[in-house]
């Protein structure tokens, strides 16, 4: 589904990632760890579109689409959903209404007929009940006065109802007491099928005790410098990445 | 940034939808300005004595003043004898049905949107039509006579009620309030006239389409109000003007007066040329709007939608006379480009427990400068009156200003005056949040303003809230990259 070939971006003049290779297939859920500053979320953002990344080298693809041609909107509408780590409060905008209209822009794209008034309303019941996202909170404007959890609850609320191929999640665990936590994971794995995909940027191992990963992958310096099942990232728990970062920079050493 | 400028630019080419001009024959009087155009134009209209009179006074006023000075930009110059005072139709007598009406003028109002055709008409709707200088057409009269509801054109009103326009017009707004105001008085061509009887609930909105169409020519309307003890009234306004390269000099007074017990809610949705995109042309929208809540427990709300004009300067005020009488004036203004709006309102507090609610909502893009100016004035009989006010400014871009000059006044210690402000930009990040859930740039901002600006919309009359929404992300389009 997602395919990342060498990817390079640099931000501000800055190189933030330096060959990325990354294979995520239909129905698998990936998790990328790193510590702080490696480049998790900018791998998140360039994915996404984020308009202060310049991307160098590389590509990505998506169902055979060429992602860095497309405008932010597009790759959305393709598919791609990324969950902010800070969603943004937008006064006066109410929840239902802006995903009303972003449901209808990508059925639009997908060449969908429009949902009736009803059928959303069902629709937007039905994804409250599934990811357990309260109906006022569904009413009111969005994110705003939200709490972190909240805000972090409605960005799962926002995966379910535009169902996309590809889900980003950066961070989403951040700033969740463990029954938030539970809520959001559970959720997740609801969403989860086999013709989707998911890719979750964590710094800790609690999350993947909620959501199994099928891989692991960690991110250093810009680069995947280690890839494997989920007792990976057992290890890391246990060591730390302290042990990847020192096996990692002998290795630059010796190129 | 690259993204940014070439947003700004496609914002600054945004063409201007209602600028086109209607080939129609035309009576304009001759350009200049002189006692002998206050007759020629009082003359035109048949009135009375008493009438030209008071045009003379105002001309008189008018000649005696300055232009202000206090505004935050600088005041163009105006060659008061550049302009002609008076156009109308030609063809224009009287029309007893829409049949008789110039059809290419019909084709305007189409063009327009506006629908004065009855059976095509929103429902409810009652709508009186200002060409130029004169009243074209007022729609549902009929039905609004049997309740004893007076709508129609100042000057009809003149001739079949002149004891209420001699009772009231000019009670508000003096023929020497400011130099605007005088020149008014003094030229005022049309207008509408609504009267709504005691205990009377006005079952339709009540609305005016004004048009400026011919060239160096300016506007002058005079709108007077009056809703008896008990009443209820719901109007609107709405203005267009062709695109013209020189500016165009709007200069309307609008009076309204509030019995015991009666509510008047005035909305505006001002729409008049602004200029191109490096201020070249567009109107001079200079107008005086003042409610007086005469009666206890009388009600006056202003609601403003201001997207056009390249100079917007304009205070809707409120004298709340009456004990417990309330005033609300909720206002969006949107600058782009090259636009200039300073406005906003006076809340005079002179009966006691009357209260009074501001909601400011400026927006500005492009190069567009915007000011809020408001003053709240407790008298010395106001006790426990009290005002809210809140006034936010939203900046699209960097090249543009937002301003605020909130003055209070208190001469007693009983009441309560409260005022937030906040200033905000609509960041990069809400654009991109709204982007990754597959909304673009443009529906994005429309959104975003949308939202900022719901407070005030949904003071609108329904089918006209949907209108304004429409046409702020019209004026906005493409402002953010």
């Amino acid at each position: 589904m997602l395919s990342i070939k060498n990817l390079h971006a640099n931000i501000e003049g800055k190189e933030i990632l330096k060959g990325i290779n990354l294979e995520v297939n239909a129905g698998e859920v990936h998790a990328i760890m790193g510590p702080n500053g490696s480049g998790k979320s900018s791998l998140a953002s360039v994915l996404a579109g984020r308009e202060n990344y310049e991307v160098t080298e590389g590509e990505v693809w998506l169902d055979g689409k060429n992602v860095l041609d497309m405008k932010p909107e597009e790759r959305a509408r393709e598919g791609i959903f990324l969950a902010f780590q800070y969603p943004v409060e937008i006064p006066g905008v109410s929840n239902i209404n802006f995903l009303r209209t972003a449901l209808s822009e990508i059925r639009t794209h997908r060449n969908l007929p429009q949902l009736t008034a009803k059928e959303f309303l069902k629709m937007t019941k039905e994804k409250q009940q599934l990811v357990e996202f309260e109906a006022k909170l569904a009413n009111r404007s969005l994110n705003q006065g939200f709490s972190g959890g909240e805000k972090k609850r409605n960005e799962v609320f926002q995966l379910a109802m535009l169902e996309p191929k590809l889900s980003i999640l950066d961070e989403t665990d951040s700033g969740l007491d463990i029954d938030a936590l539970r809520i959001v994971s559970n959720g997740i794995n609801k969403l989860r099928s086999p013709e989707n995909a998911f890719v979750l940027i964590t710094h800790y191992q609690r999350l993947l005790e909620y959501i199994v990963p099928d891989f692991v992958h960690v991110l250093y310096n810009g680069q995947i410098v280690r890839s494997g099942t989920k007792e990976l990232a057992l290890e890391l728990e246990e060591k730390g990445y302290d042990w990847l970062k020192e096996l990692h920079d002998a290795e630059s050493i010796h190129k | 940034m690259e993204k940014d400028d070439e947003m700004l630019e496609q914002l600054a080419n945004r063409e201007y939808e209602f600028g086109f001009v209607t080939a129609i024959d035309m009576e304009i009087s001759e350009i200049g300005l002189n006692e002998d155009t206050v007759r020629f134009i009082s003359a035109k209209k048949n009135e009375p004595q008493w009438l030209l009179d008071w045009r003379m006074k105002g001309f008189k006023a008018f000649q005696k003043q300055e232009m202000p000075s206090w505004q935050n930009f600088k005041m163009p110059e105006i060659d008061f004898q550049s302009i002609s005072y008076y156009a109308a139709p030609k063809q224009q007598a009287k029309y007893a049905s829409l049949d008789e009406v110039d059809p290419e003028l019909l084709r305007t109002f189409e063009k327009l949107g506006i629908p004065i055709s009855e059976q095509k008409q929103l429902a409810g709707v009652a709508v009186d039509v200002v060409f130029d200088s004169v009243s074209v057409t007022t729609t549902y009269k009929k039905h609004l006579n049997e309740l004893g509801i007076i709508f129609c054109s100042i000057s009809d009103a003149v001739r079949e009620h002149p004891e209420l326009i001699q009772k009231y017009l000019g009670s508000v707004v003096p023929h020497t309030d400011n130099i605007f105001a005088s020149l008014n008085t003094a030229v005022f061509s049309d207008g509408s006239f609504v009267y709504i009887p005691k205990g009377v609930r006005c079952p339709m909105e009540l609305s005016t389409y004004f048009r400026i169409n011919a060239e160096n020519t300016g506007q002058f309307e005079r709108t007077l109000i009056i809703a008896d003890e008990g009443s209820y009234v719901s109007y609107l306004e709405g203005c267009t003007a062709p695109m013209r390269d020189e500016n165009q000099l709007h200069a309307a007074v609008v009076e309204l007066i509030a019995m015991k017990d009666a509510e008047i809610k005035y909305s505006t949705v001002q729409n008049w040329y602004p200029g191109d995109k490096d201020g070249k042309g567009g109107i001079f929208n200079f107008v005086t709007k003042r409610g007086a809540c005469r009666g206890e427990r009388s009600k006056i709300s202003w609601t403003q939608v201001e997207t056009g004009s390249a100079i917007t300067w304009k205070y809707p005020s409120i004298l709340l006379q009456g004990d417990y009488s309330a005033g609300e004036f909720y206002s969006v203004a949107v600058t782009n480009n090259m636009q200039i709006a300073d406005t906003g309102t006076k809340m005079h507090h002179i009966g006691a427990h009357t209260k009074s609610r501001i909601i400011s909502k400026g927006i500005s893009a492009g190069r567009g400068q915007n000011s809020y100016r408001g003053l709240v004035q407790m008298g010395p009989k106001a006790k426990n009156a009290r005002n809210f006010t809140q006034c936010d400014s939203l900046l699209i871009g960097d090249q543009c200003g937002a301003h605020t000059f909130p003055y209070i006044e208190s001469k007693n210690n009983s009441s309560t005056i409260e005022h937030e402000a906040t200033t905000s930009k609509i960041g990069e990040d809400q654009v991109f949040y709204l982007n990754q859930r597959g909304i673009d740039s443009e529906q994005a901002i429309a959104l975003i303003v949308n939202g900022y600006a719901k407070d005030v919309l949904n003071q609108l009359p329904m089918e006209f809230a949907v209108e304004a929404q429409k046409l702020l992300s019209l004026t906005l389009e493409g402002s953010v990259g």
